[in-house]
């Protein structure tokens, strides 16, 4: 089992040592230093086609389909297929776009996608760069997505395009504030902004999740990473029944592919995030740890395709008011109660900081309560 | 280890080059979009200065607020502005000379002044970690930063006042 876990640090030390008997030192660095970039190359485009395939499979299932099973078995080998086609397609550039904008968009907007897998934990020892700043790097580097989406949206010169890009950046800004007041919680209980840290503070089966500040935490955080994906039901930005697909309605071929691995690759990095911060990391019996942490980190992703199959798109306006009169409120009373956690004894914490939770979770959805859908009644379908 | 510290070097160089010539570009080009994503690069790659100098923390908060949060500021002004996609936005007027002889006086007063100063050399490079900054925060420089809080907040409420035209 120790053998498994750690399987991968003992392969890269085994090519590293390999390299080592007949390479000169400096070479060797730099071999070790592109192990976990190589990795990181390969394993996001990858995880990427395969994401497509089970969103589409798992969509086909939920409406009651079968979802592509041409080809390959059970259409394994789909991925591939949609990848030939759309390095073949031909690529269409609008006569009045903005050339500079529209090459340069879904190329910057890739970078920022794989960045971030720098700092995730991927199992016991496995993560490429340990930053004392791991969390904050993670934010910042997302954050910089809303500028290369606006450049795409921008430089097609297209009325949807544009509004798509608008959306995109009034969603973005918005749910970026509770996006990192819910991972607050975290750093005050820990004290660190590294992920590795992070994990490690949570043994076992100690996750933060099973507190209440780390549950009410997980939801906002789970639901703003989310909104920042731009996945169903918060995909205003490309809402392909309003503005036709918004920022990438004017990209063919490899480029837009390009855009929807970004996507992709945000979705898988998010949701490894989300399980860093408060379902454990790798932390886990039995298993090794890497397999833990892809467990989770399917999971949520599965929860977000769920939602996707079965949720309607949220109207811009209850979009913005769920962020900023529901989920900012929220966090902060999160964050009061994480502090009381912090200072008071075992059985009491958990009840104080639960009913602080409560009462604000309540408080909120009394004061929301005109601003909430309405229930409907459908008396003929 | 001399080819990794070439390596290190010819990095280091290339992030200036990068820098300044993405801020050139922010102030050279005619396309006020353009303009506006030089600016960007020209940020992150300040921010990337601060990662090699080992001040992660400063890099970070350089790339989400200025790249996340003051560029966007920056495009929706952008968006907002007439014109938006004329090749013909004038970047320069008849004080280009005055401002240029100003600037360059201030950059010369600036270089002599920096030149003066005797730096102290450390062996190596020591990272200040983001909870040292806290504690400095919270402790010596409490109040510089509950003024700048007060008014951030007062900017806060300002702008919410003036952005409620309705009543």
């Amino acid at each position: 089992m120790e053998k498994l876990d750690q399987v991968f640090v003992h392969l890269k030390a085994a090519i590293v040592h390999l390299a080592g008997s007949f390479l000169p030192d400096w070479l060797v660095v730099i071999i070790s230093i592109l192990i976990p970039i190589v990795g990181i190359a390969m394993f996001g485009p990858v995880t990427m086609m395969y994401l497509t395939l089970i969103e589409r499979k798992l969509l086909a299932r939920i409406q009651n389909r079968l979802g592509p099973n041409r080809v390959g078995k059970f259409g394994l080998l789909q991925p591939l297929a949609d990848g030939v086609k759309m390095l073949t397609k031909e690529d269409v550039v609008p006569t009045n776009a903005d050339k500079i904008a529209h090459f340069l968009a879904p190329i910057l907007i890739v970078i920022p996608a794989l960045l971030v897998f720098a700092v995730i934990p991927f199992g016991r020892n496995m993560i490429a760069i340990d930053l004392n700043i791991g969390v904050l790097f993670f934010l910042a580097i997302s954050a910089t997505t809303t500028i290369f989406i606006f450049t795409a949206a921008w430089g097609s010169r297209n009325k949807f395009s544009l509004l798509g890009g608008m959306r995109s950046v009034a969603q973005m800004i918005s749910y970026e504030i509770p996006f990192v007041l819910s991972a607050v919680p975290v750093f005050l209980i820990t004290g660190t902004f590294s992920t590795a840290h992070i994990v490690e503070a949570q043994p076992g089966l100690h996750w933060f999740v099973w507190t209440p500040w780390g549950f009410v935490g997980f939801l906002i955080f789970f639901l703003c990473g989310v909104a920042e994906c731009n996945r169903t039901p918060f995909d205003l930005p490309e809402a392909e029944s309003e503005i036709i697909a918004g920022f990438h309605t004017e990209y063919s071929g490899m480029k837009f592919a390009l855009f929807y691995m970004a996507e992709f690759m945000n979705v898988f990095t998010v949701s490894g995030l989300v399980v860093t911060l408060y379902l454990g990391g790798w932390q886990g019996p039995f298993l090794p740890s890497w397999i833990w942490f892809l467990i989770k980190t399917y999971v949520l992703i599965l929860i977000m395709m769920w939602f996707r199959g079965t949720f309607p798109r949220v109207r811009i306006d209850q979009l913005m008011n769920f962020a900023w009169k529901f989920l900012l409120p929220l966090s902060l009373v999160n964050i009061l109660a994480t502090g009381v956690w912090y200072y008071l004894r075992a059985p009491l914490n958990f009840l104080i900081s639960g009913l602080i939770v409560v009462i604000g979770f309540s408080f909120l959805m009394f004061v929301n309560r005109h601003s909430l859908p309405k229930k409907r009644i459908y008396r003929y379908a | 280890m001399d080819v990794l510290t070439l390596i290190a070097k010819f990095g280091i160089y290339f992030i200036f080059a990068f820098t300044l010539s993405a801020a050139l570009l922010s102030v050279t080009v005619q396309n006020i979009f353009h303009a506006a994503l030089g600016l960007a690069f020209a940020l992150m790659g300040v921010a990337g200065v601060f990662f090699v100098l080992h001040a992660d923390f400063l890099g970070a908060i350089q790339i989400l607020l200025y790249v996340g949060a003051i560029m966007i500021l920056l495009i929706f002004a952008v968006m907002l502005t007439s014109h938006i996609g004329d090749a013909s936005v004038h970047t320069s007027n008849r004080q280009v000379y005055p401002a240029m002889i100003l600037s360059l006086l201030l950059v010369y007063l600036l270089v002599r002044q920096i030149g003066k100063v005797t730096w102290q050399l450390k062996e190596t490079l020591t990272s200040i970690d983001a909870v040292e900054i806290g504690k400095q925060l919270m402790g010596p420089y409490v109040l510089p930063f509950e003024i700048i809080s007060v008014v951030l907040v007062v900017a806060l409420i300002g702008t919410i006042v003036i952005a409620r035209s309705d009543s």
